[in-house]
């Protein structure tokens, strides 16, 4: 075996060192010839109008390019090294939703919030508390089912809930980061995005069945527009005609099913960033998103005013379900008009409490 | 005091994705985030231009400007950094950054994104052990007197960091080489080459 191929090795080596000298030869005339180019084209080089050079060089980067650059648009040919990437290069719009948020909505949201509080605080001082006019005569009225209170508590529980932890994202910077220092404000603001990201998607659906449901008793009338006329009869003794919901209420409603319904829809595209929605749609959105809350919050402590402290023997009708008759004749007369012949008392109310749980007349809405 | 800058030559840039990579490298990036990209524009046409991007490190910075928690902040040197144990993962800083410079290592529902992540100059960020700062937010060349390695390592020298002062120089120094009129900033005859900062997009 070693015999073998040692003797193939010497064969072998044999014809490699033909190969080799032939090798050189070739190797000697390629040397030879590229040396000989080399040498022209370094004269050419030497002779070239460099004018004429530039010409054909690969051109400069022009203003066109950093034109482009800037606009922020993306074309057939523009890559990027980012795996997930569909963004442009520059973010033409951020800056414009910067100044937006930032100069626009910030501080006007702030002073439409503290407006309307001052104007209410005002309001009650100067006017007061609206009484009820005749003495209570003790025969009740059943306003608001049990579900429906159940849903108006839960609603407006979380819109609390959003609109303090919305405010807290806003400006909340501006006043607890000092105050409380950054562990707790850290724990702070991750808590108030956390609970307005999930408590969010809740609120969004119910107040879909809210408005839903409250719809027949909320589309206008005549005697709305007469309502909004003599400003609800909220100055003075007049009375004013009002349905189950007067012009207020009314107005309140479309309120929340028109800018509610589009800060429910923009807060959709906010919170489900999965969907891969751009950068410039979540701007918007944003945008949409903040001036519709914070006009919505502005107004909604109109509505809590008027719910609580601006009218006797309101708020008794969202927490028991029951109004009593002066306060119906005096606020809503059309539906005290329909419903007048269901007064019950309030010992009867009780009997029908401890009786059962549903125990209620089917008179009243239910839905 | 230095104030930091990056400042890509595009002319010179030949997207090679080294300074993403020795990015990645450097500062152990999390999977999924990429805190330097290359962008090219017009790819394979004449006018074809490639720039590598990351955090500028703006002067007048957009995330600082809208972060709901504040968590951004500027180091002596004009290096933007964050604390992500302040950060919410909100992506505000996303939708204002001229650069797409934030990142988020999730996209899920009821906006999870997680802590952002963005370049951080190799500077690191507020950590009270070396441990958890390179954890967090990776190596702290800045601390080392080194610059960051994107830039150290292009192979071009198209990538340059450093204080604004002596990037401007070196880049000013290459432009009257190429010879350009107008700084190589545009090719507006009455931008001059002193005037680096001259904004193309405003004629006159």
């Amino acid at each position: 075996m070693n015999q073998l191929t040692a003797q193939a090795h010497s064969r072998v080596s044999r014809s490699d060192k033909r190969l080799i000298a032939l090798g050189m030869w070739r190797f000697m005339l390629v040397a030879l010839a590229l040396l000989l180019s080399l040498g022209f084209t370094q004269v050419a080089v030497a002779q070239a109008d460099p004018d004429r050079e530039m010409t054909t060089a690969a051109p400069g980067i022009t203003a066109d390019q950093w034109r482009q650059v800037r606009s922020g648009e993306t074309g057939p040919n523009y890559r990027d090294s980012r795996y997930d990437s569909n963004y442009s290069l520059i973010n033409a719009s951020g800056e414009t939703w910067r100044q937006i948020r930032n100069r626009w909505v910030s501080p006007f949201g702030m002073i439409a919030i503290g407006g309307t509080a001052a104007l209410i605080t005002l309001f009650y001082l100067i006017v007061g508390r609206k009484h009820l006019e005749a003495p209570r005569t003790g025969r009740k009225l059943l306003r608001w089912s049990l579900v429906m209170r159940a849903l108006h508590w839960t609603v407006a529980t979380l819109f609390i809930t959003l609109a303090l932890t919305g405010l807290n994202l806003l400006l909340g910077k501006f006043i607890f980061r000092t105050l409380f220092g950054d562990a707790f404000w850290a724990w702070m603001i991750a808590a108030s995005k956390v609970l307005h990201n999930y408590l969010g998607p809740i609120f969004g659906i119910l107040l879909v069945v809210m408005l839903v449901s409250l719809i027949k008793e909320n589309i206008p009338k005549k005697h709305d527009w007469v309502w909004f006329k003599k400003g609800g009869g909220m100055i003075g003794k007049q009375h004013v005609e009002a349905g189950f919901a007067n012009g207020g209420e009314k107005a309140w409603y479309w309120l929340l099913a028109s800018v509610g319904v589009l800060v429910i829809a923009s807060g959709f595209v906010l919170d489900f960033p999965n969907f891969n929605q751009g950068r410039d749609t979540m701007q918007w959105a944003n945008i949409i998103h903040a001036v519709g809350a914070l006009g919505l919050t502005a107004v909604s402590l109109g509505h809590i005013y008027i719910g609580t402290l601006g009218t006797e023997g309101a708020l008794e009708g969202m927490t028991t379900g029951y109004v009593d008759e002066t306060w119906a004749k005096e606020h809503h007369s059309l539906w005290y008009e329909e419903v007048k012949d269901q007064t019950v008392s309030e010992e009867e109310i009780a009997a029908r409490k401890s009786s059962s749980g549903s125990g209620e007349p089917s008179a009243t809405r239910t839905s | 005091m230095a104030q930091m800058k990056f400042m890509c030559d595009a002319e010179r840039c030949i997207e090679c994705n080294g300074c993403v990579t020795a990015c990645k490298n450097a500062n152990d990036v999390e999977w999924g985030i990429q805190r330097r990209r290359v962008v090219t524009l017009n790819d394979g046409e004449a006018n074809e231009m490639s720039i590598s991007v990351a955090c500028m490190h703006c002067d007048d910075a957009p995330c600082m400007a809208v972060c709901p928690t504040d968590c951004f902040y500027k180091t002596d040197d004009g290096i933007v950094l964050h604390d992500k144990d302040l950060c919410i993962g909100c992506g505000y800083c996303l939708y204002a950054c001229p650069f797409g410079a934030p990142q988020f290592p999730q996209q899920d529902a009821f906006g999870e994104r997680g802590k952002m992540d963005k370049c951080t100059f190799c500077a690191g960020g507020p950590a009270d052990s070396k441990e958890e700062e390179y954890e967090k937010y990776g190596s702290n060349r800045i601390a080392e007197g080194k610059l960051p390695l994107c830039a150290e390592m292009c192979s071009t020298k198209a990538l340059l960091a450093g204080d604004a002062q002596d990037v401007a120089d070196i880049f000013r120094q290459r432009v009257v080489q190429r010879g350009h009129k107008d700084g190589a900033w545009s090719n507006n005859p009455q931008a001059s080459a002193d005037n680096l900062a001259y904004d193309a997009a405003h004629k006159g």
